[in-house]
């Protein structure tokens, strides 16, 4: 555990289950909602988590999320047990997806959720094992104030 | 535009059962992609799709969006419902194509609020 932790908890994720898929990210959007964060962390974090949720219920047999918080960052550990990616450059690169008809049927499978989760996060790192398994650590730092432009557009004068 | 008007006028058929329309609408994103949806529309859109799956109210969740109009007829599922009445997400079902419900909402005046 990380110093001057204030909240920690884990949430399990099945593989495969799309009609519970986005709970554990849900209720890590309703804890950072209860610390008070300012909304658009919040939702930085929900939209980096449930992406990362969703590619363990979409890619992998089974995993987690955790759920750090201190006082300046938030940090969301995403880890499975599944088939690994073999190239993780590829699988960041906008529009790359293997997701099957099924998957895309859903309106997932579009290849944008791990450039999605970079987008959304301060700081991202990934990795993964053949065969074993994928690790996405995710962190926002909470501590440089709530205004900050969710879209590359210049900041309109207020 | 509160979406009590936009559905009124539109004469959406309200599919979810607590959930309150005195809310105001920001603007409105069109798409059946749900990253493109994550990474593009804003608190307070309305979402016009043809999902009716339970992540459909997950997503809007996430993005605290006003509502979701779902088109050409389809109606969300049980479980899609259950999510949504939980968490206060209005989704409505219209026979009217994507198309024509975004065409209206531009024609009745409806456009995206810029954040910041
Ligand atoms: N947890 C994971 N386990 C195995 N493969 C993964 C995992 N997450 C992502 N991938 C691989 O990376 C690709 C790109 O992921 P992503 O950007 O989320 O897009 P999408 O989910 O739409 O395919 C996926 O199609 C998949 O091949
Ligand atoms: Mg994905």
């Amino acid at each position: 555990m990380i110093a001057e932790t204030v909240f920690n908890q884990g949430f399990e994720v099945e593989g495969g289950d799309f009609v519970r898929g986005g709970e554990a990210s849900c209720r890590i959007l309703e804890i950072l909602k209860e610390l008070a964060f300012p909304p658009s962390i919040v939702r930085r974090a929900g939209i980096a988590a449930y992406e990362a949720e969703m590619n363990i219920v979409m890619y992998a047999d089974d995993g987690g999320l955790e759920l750090t918080v201190t006082p300046d960052r938030i940090v969301i550990v995403v880890a499975d047990r599944g088939q690994g990616i073999p190239d993780i450059e590829l699988a960041m690169r906008d529009g790359y997806s293997t997701a099957t008809d099924e998957i895309r049927e859903m309106g997932f499978g579009a290849g944008m959720g791990l450039p999605n989760i970079k987008k959304n996060s301060d700081e991202m790192k990934i990795s993964s094992t053949l065969g074993e398994g994928t690790r996405v650590e995710i962190v926002i730092k909470a501590n440089h104030g709530e205004v900050r432009c969710e879209d590359s557009r210049p900041c309109a004068e207020s | 535009m509160r979406l009590s008007q936009i559905a009124d006028a539109l004469e959406l058929e309200m599919c979810t059962t607590n959930c309150s329309l005195d809310c105001e609408v920001t603007g409105c994103y069109v798409s059946d992609i749900l990253s493109d949806v994550m990474a593009n529309s804003k608190e307070g859109y309305l979402w016009i799709t043809i999902h009716i799956h339970p992540n459909i109210a997950a997503v809007s969740e996430f993005l605290a969006l006003g509502g979701v109009i779902v088109v050409n007829g389809r109606r969300p599922q049980p479980e899609t419902l259950e999510k949504a009445n939980e968490h206060k997400i209005p989704i409505f079902t219209t026979k009217l194509s994507a198309y024509e419900v975004a065409g209206r909402l531009y024609g009745s005046g409806l456009r995206c609020q810029k954040e910041c």
